[in-house]
């Protein structure tokens, strides 16, 4: 019992992180009805990017929030001069774009910092919190940061004038152009925010899955299915399927086919949903208008 | 197409056969074998292209298909004695069968979602292959080994030698196959699915059936490049079917050019050389060397799709257009025909064409 709370309990710890992974996907899947596969290899980007500034000598707080604002801008430039030409293009032209950038920034970080692993610090050390004992103190530290995010991210949707700005562009572009929202914007703002949230993840993650230019690709995986699992066009149901997708990769892991084929779970995940409910478990079914 | 473009095709494609003829008794071991492997590769990016660039099927996953195949012979030949001429057609079926299955699920959906679960599979393969369970088979991290086949009927060729005439029979095989399926009532239907779904359904193109099908021979395409690759090779192991190798085939069919058959070439030709290339530079540079395959993949496949969708093959064919027209010209002959047409085709996306 003791060793089945456990597994749950560091599940849940990589399942924020999946989460919060998810929800920059579904970001970009509203906005663009893309699924952004650079996603993964960008955060590494800006972990390491954090990592270089707490090398240079700078506390983690602050390294954390430089690095958060350095992948906002560096989302949004990536929108504007990559993703941009491609708006009306083919969802093959898109596809492939993306796998180019995903290519890009792995090559840049090995080239950059090498493809050793390195580990990568937490600021959540010394004792476990509030007593818990199945949990390392990073590993309450990343639940509660991505619990943070989640609802960050919710109030800054509902509840501020920017936020509705960039649900209308999402739902309806040509009606939100023609009351004077700056549609194109919303789109690289949207961008900036994934590469952010993507950056925020990267940085749990680091410190249990060490610091490497392929970290991520797993990472991404089980994102992707944490979104379709939860509906890929629902952010409250993509964040609860990669949840969902870390506590079930954990226990299958540990108690049905063993840790080194793990990440079949989530092709598993994938593959069953597409089957059995190709919109998620909160998703809206898809109705093609002939 | 006019006439004399479909005479001068054949005339090059002759050309090209010889030429391929001529190299195993001109180049000798390690080309040899950098040759085969091209040939392998070619194999493998035109069933890729049969499905992405003819069906507009995004597949991230077909290193997965080359696993199956190459572990498929490597296991028949290795563990039940079974001959390579054998092995290989077995495991390739495997292969299509395999592709059939896995097509199925994404089926009713856009395109995202096969490139999703085909990515999905990508990753988690080479953690399959290593699967303890399957030990006694694939034989876990250590992977199988081959003996590698001589010359039957004691034909004077070394083992070498024989290898590249097997790959290069199998790729012109190959080759032929794809492109009668494509110039045909099969390719119209796969272009029409592509281009126009809805359309091609009302027209009566059974787009569940020929999408599922489709899948499957390109599966099958690259079970038989990775059955050839293990007995060139002679080794197989899970770390040689990892997600950089689906992506490689991806930058294959991109810089070849996408819906081009002979492009193949120009892309097996690049995803040969530029790792190759870049372990030479290791050499001189160190490590931060083995960063360059990845990045000038990355660059070319944003750089070709912005400036060039249609890769090599199409920037080969709008040269050809615009020396016909100079020639032309120069005749003082009006333009009409041919040239202008096929560089206007190659302009816009190549669609339809079967080079």
């Amino acid at each position: 019992m003791n060793e089945f709370l456990h597994q749950l309990a560091s599940g849940l710890a990589l399942g924020g992180v999946y989460a919060i992974m998810a929800l920059a996907l579904v970001m970009i899947y509203q906005a663009t009805q893309l699924v952004n596969f650079a996603q993964g290899e960008m955060a590494m980007f800006s972990t390491y990017f954090a990592w270089k500034l707490m090398d240079m000598g700078w506390p983690y707080w602050r390294a954390f929030a430089a690095t958060v604002l350095i992948s906002f801008a560096g989302g949004v430039v990536i929108e504007r001069l990559v993703v941009r030409p491609f708006a009306k293009a083919p969802v093959l032209a898109s596809v492939i774009v993306f796998i180019g950038l995903a290519l890009i920034f792995n090559a840049l970080a090995g080239w950059l910092y090498g493809y050793s692993v390195t580990s990568f610090d937490t600021p959540f050390s010394g004792r476990p919190w509030f007593g818990n004992v199945y949990m390392s103190a990073h590993e309450s530290g990343a639940v509660a940061v991505s619990l943070c995010v989640l609802a960050l991210v919710y109030a800054f949707f509902r509840f501020t004038p920017l936020g509705l700005a960039m649900r209308a562009a999402a739902q309806n572009p040509v009606s939100s152009r023609l009351v004077g929202i700056r549609v194109g914007w919303m789109l690289a703002i949207g961008w900036g925010l994934a590469a952010a949230i993507g950056a925020i993840a990267g940085m749990m993650a680091a410190p249990i899955v060490y610091l490497d230019p392929n970290m991520m690709a797993g990472i991404l995986l089980y994102s992707f299915a944490g979104a379709v699992l939860g509906g890929i066009d629902s952010p409250f149901g993509a964040a609860l399927g990669g949840f969902a997708v870390g506590v079930l990769e954990n226990l299958v892991g540990a108690y049905a086919v063993g840790a080194e084929v793990k990440l079949s779970v989530a092709l598993a995940i994938i593959v069953g949903v597409l089957v059995w409910r190709p919109s998620g478990l909160f998703g809206r079914r898809l109705v093609a208008r002939v | 197409m006019s006439g004399s473009s479909g005479s001068q095709r054949f005339a090059a494609t002759l050309a090209v056969l010889a030429c391929a003829l001529a190299f195993p008794f001109l180049a000798s071991g390690y080309h040899l074998y950098q040759g085969a492997q091209v040939l392998i590769l070619a194999i493998a990016l035109l069933g890729l292209n049969l499905l992405t660039g003819f069906n507009g099927q995004i597949s991230l996953g077909h290193g997965a298909f080359f696993a199956i195949g190459g572990y498929g012979a490597a296991i028949l030949t290795a563990k039940f004695g079974a001959p390579y001429w054998l092995a290989i057609p077995i495991a390739s079926l495997v292969c299509f069968g395999a592709g059939f299955l896995f097509g199925f699920p994404a089926l009713r959906f856009g395109g995202l979602y096969l490139a999703l679960a085909t990515f999905a599979l990508a990753v988690a393969t080479p953690q399959i292959l290593a699967y303890k369970g399957f030990d006694a088979y694939t034989g876990g991290s250590q992977g199988v080994t081959l003996v590698k086949p001589h010359a039957p009927f004691g034909l004077p060729l070394n083992a070498d030698q024989w290898l590249y005439l097997v790959c290069l029979f199998c790729a012109a095989f190959l080759y032929w196959a794809v492109r009668n399926l494509a110039s045909g009532r099969i390719g119209r239907a796969l272009i029409a699915i592509r281009d126009q779904p809805i359309a091609a359904e009302a027209m009566g193109v059974d787009a569940a059936l020929y999408k599922t099908t489709c899948f499957g021979v390109s599966a099958l395409y690259a079970g038989v490049a990775g059955g050839l690759s293990a007995v060139a090779v002679g080794f197989v192991s899970p770390e040689s079917f990892e997600l950089p190798l689906s992506f490689a085939f991806l930058v294959g069919i991109v810089v070849g050019g996408l819906a081009s058959l002979g492009g193949v070439i120009f892309g097996a030709l690049f995803i040969e050389f530029v790792p190759n290339l870049a372990d030479q530079l290791t050499v001189n540079f160190g490590e931060s060397a083995k960063a360059l395959p990845g990045a000038i993949y990355g660059v070319l496949l944003i750089l070709v799709m912005f400036l060039m969708p249609t890769g090599a093959a199409g920037a080969a064919r709008a040269a050809a257009g615009a020396v016909a027209r100079r020639l032309r010209s120069r005749r003082g002959a009006k333009i009409q025909d041919g040239g202008s047409a096929a560089s206007a085709a190659a302009k816009y996306g190549g669609k339809g064409e079967a080079t």
